[in-house]
């Protein structure tokens, strides 16, 4: 009998195709995602990048950008055009680097001043060193601490002969001197250690794997946030628009499927047969997913604002673009979606997959600057990507309204082209 | 409920105003569905007023061609006019209403919330639209339902809802398709009501049904339907006089040997009935079908089952009536 009861839902399940794919599909594509992103599979770590401005232009601060170069896990810019924005080879000062850093175009920009290479270690009499300075996005509190321990290995590792050069300066000064014999083994010593380097140079994985004992605070580094520094709470705005994104979407999926139940219950024959055609019904349809999708997001960052300090109201029209704007292209997704499928239990399980995927690529689970760069690019086809990105120019980077056209752009375009489409598919509902 | 559906003359209509025209004109309808040729050439014309009973098996056509006059399906050849406009322009969705056999409403909004949906899709707005809320509820005998949800009305109320919503704009041909499917005895009562009060006021209906004795009560003409075609299309008594011309049917029950009862059953070319009948523990007995030109010839039938030794447990005379008509033309085996 048990048995007999046990067969007959196998049965079922198997001739169910939405909790098929809901039991085992889903559960191996967060799996691989999950995967991906965290970097089991690949063995990768997602690369920080870091703007590195050289006032210096010493050979020892142009040693230091180089080994900072050749670091795996950075990715480092000193000209605009090695950001992809312009072809010209225009190098960073230190005011684009920190508009760069404030604009979200890099979580780190690293300063190095005139005379650096001059008196590089932090140590010493009367505390000398010339601070390299770090400007920060604080919305990203890993990247700067990748940067500073790297940029302290890429010291020791790259410099050695000014660290020594220093040290024996330091020695002549305040202890009296060498002799000149000293001095001559010095400067052999010296030279050696520069042909080492060389060496290592050319076999940078070898450099890296015996030097990774290098130790911390070898230069000073003044770090400074230049983003977020002067607001509470920011992390709140960001979930509140990554996790808004993501249960808007559920929501506006939901809601479009009333399509389904109308055809089902034969009232959408019946509208259709009265003075109302199918592009009003699915406009219609929008208009309410869209205002549906723009209270949520009220009411989300209401609720952030009187609990958690998010600084809503003095960001209203952000947060009016951007709300209307990622509520267009969420709700044409929720009719895309209904007007694609052909029941209410597909419908469920098609949005539970797809949304799950898209907001765990697009940033809603967690903060897209940690996955991988593969990750990151992927996530660009995500409808959560471009709105989180909207909601963190307004609430985190205080950006002007006008710095938002691209995720408008983008929103609007996407919202136009799903609602088209969901149009065609709807065709079939139209007329037999 | 009030005892009788309201009139309907106060309201207002969103319908074209009143033409010479038919209020429906079919021509030569052809639909297929791939390699199914669902309406094969129908061709026909309502008057103005009429109830027009459309009657078929399932799959004969019926819903495809109630759905092509509503616009709903794009037919490969014919032509359609709505009181002189084609089906599924603006002047035809006007003038015509649709009862499915659906329940096609929002079941989460209340009676009232869907007349007012309804309502405004067909174009109605502001005083004219409550007049057109306020007609539909009492007419459906819905006025103190009116602000239940549709969802938590009974059978009988979903099925005056249904029907109230397809007569919202006040159209002036009306089709409804089996509006008593699943209905008690009272509801389906006040259903007749209902559409007895709208053909006074020169309604013209289309009656698609499977119950033969509502055909019969309510409509002025009846065409049956079957393999898309139509394969009679007259008044109830021209259908039965076309079918069985003055001839009675005659039922009998018989007990006796099956190859007897066979014999005889052949021998006056009647038919038997399937199944067996039972009365009593012991007693089963065969049914057997016969038409007669006149009642004289029962006389034979009994003389010549006494000869084969039967046994005529019971013996009933009666004229043919809608549904001799509708098995006699479309047969007796299963569609689905």
């Amino acid at each position: 009998m048990i048995l007999s009861i046990a067969r007959t839902a196998l049965v079922a399940l198997r001739r169910d195709r939405a909790s098929l794919a809901l039991s085992f599909v889903l559960p191996v594509a967060f799996f691989s995602i999950f995967a991906v992103i965290f970097g089991g599979q690949h063995n990768t770590t997602p690369r920080v990048t870091a703007i590195v401005v050289d006032q210096d232009q010493s050979q020892g601060s142009q040693q230091l950008v180089n080994a900072l170069k050749q670091e795996g896990s950075l990715n480092v810019l000193t000209d605009h055009s090695s950001k992809g924005k312009s072809a010209e080879h225009e190098p960073y000062d230190a005011a684009s680097a920190e508009a760069a850093v404030k604009a979200g175009d890099a979580p780190v920009a690293l300063i190095i001043p005139k005379g650096f290479g001059a008196h590089p270690i932090s140590f010493g009499p009367e505390h000398a060193g010339t601070s390299i300075q770090m400007l920060n996005d604080s919305s990203d509190p890993i990247a700067p601490q990748v940067v500073m321990g790297l940029l302290q290995k890429a010291a020791m590792t790259s410099m050695p002969e000014a660290m020594a050069q220093q040290g024996m300066d330091y020695s002549s000064q305040y202890v009296g001197g060498f002799t000149p014999e000293q001095k001559k083994r010095m400067e052999e010593g010296l030279a050696d250690l520069r042909k080492e380097l060389q060496t290592k140079k050319n076999e940078p994985a070898a450099a890296q794997a015996s030097d990774d004992n290098g130790f911390a605070g070898i230069v000073r580094v003044d770090k400074r946030s230049v983003v977020g520094q002067a607001q509470n709470n920011n992390i709140i705005s960001y979930y509140a628009a990554a996790i808004g994104v993501m249960f808007l979407l559920f929501t506006a999926s939901g809601s479009a499927g009333s399509l389904l139940d109308e055809a089902e219950s034969g009232a959408l024959d019946r509208v259709l047969s009265s003075r109302v055609t199918m592009s009003t019904l699915l406009g219609g349809k929008l208009f309410y997913n869209t205002l549906l999708a723009f209270l949520q997001l009220v009411i989300m960052f209401l609720w952030g604002w009187a609990f958690f300090k998010l600084d809503f109201f003095a960001h209203i029209p952000g947060f009016i673009v951007m709300g209307i704007c990622s509520s267009v292209a969420i709700a044409a997704f929720g009719i895309l979606l209904a007007s694609m499928c052909h029941t209410r239990a597909q419908l469920g399980a098609v949005s539970t997959l797809l949304i799950l995927m898209m907001s765990a690529i697009g940033g809603s689970m967690f903060p897209r600057y940690l996955m991988p760069p593969a990750v990151q690019k992927a996530g660009l086809f995500t409808i959560n990507a471009w709105a989180i990105e909207g909601f963190n120019k307004v609430f985190w980077y205080d950006q002007p309204l006008t710095s938002l056209w691209p995720q408008v752009s983008v929103l609007l375009a996407v919202a136009l082209v799903l609602f088209l489409l969901a149009r065609r598919i709807a065709r079939r509902w139209e007329y037999a | 409920m009030p005892s009788s559906a309201a009139p309907v003359s106060a309201i207002h209509s969103v319908s074209p105003p009143p033409s010479t025209a038919a209020p429906l004109k079919v021509n030569g309808l052809v639909k297929r569905f791939g390699q199914i040729v669902a309406v094969d050439g129908i061709s026909l014309e309502l008057r103005a007023g009429e109830c027009f009973g459309l009657l078929g098996p399932n799959g004969a056509g019926k819903s495809t061609l109630i759905r092509a006059i509503v616009g709903r399906v794009i037919p490969d050849a014919g032509q359609i006019s709505v009181f002189g406009f084609p089906a599924a322009s603006t002047q035809a969705r006007l003038g015509l209403g649709w009862v499915p056999q659906e329940l096609a409403l929002y079941p989460r909004l209340t009676a009232r919330e869907n007349l007012f949906a309804f309502g405004r899709y067909s174009g109605l707005k502001g005083a004219q639209l409550r007049d057109a809320i306020a007609w539909c509820l009492h007419w459906a005998a819905l006025e103190d339902r009116a602000n239940e949800v549709a969802g938590k009305l009974s059978g009988g109320m979903k099925r005056r809802l249904n029907m109230a919503a397809g007569l919202i704009h006040r159209p002036r041909l009306v089709l409804m398709d089996e509006p008593t499917v699943g209905v008690d005895p009272q509801s389906r009562n006040r259903i007749f009501e209902m559409i007895e009060a709208l053909r006074q006021t020169g309604t013209t209906i289309i009656y698609t049904t499977h119950y033969m004795e509502e055909a019969e009560r309510l409509c002025d003409r009846i065409a049956i339907v079957d393999h898309g075609r139509i394969i009679a299309l007259d008044t109830r008594d021209g259908l039965v006089r076309g079918s069985f011309g003055d001839r009675s049917q005659v039922t009998a029950h018989v007990a006796g040997s099956p190859h007897a009862v066979a014999a005889w059953v052949k021998s006056h070319g009647g038919r038997l009935a399937d199944g067996l009948a039972q009365t009593g523990a012991e007693s089963i007995f065969s049914i057997a079908e016969f038409t007669v030109e006149s009642p004289t010839q029962i006389a034979a039938l009994l003389e010549s089952a006494s000869a084969a030794g039967l046994e005529l447990v019971d013996l009933s005379l009666r004229r043919p009536n809608l549904e001799s008509v509708f098995l006699h033309l479309t047969g007796r085996e299963l569609r689905d």
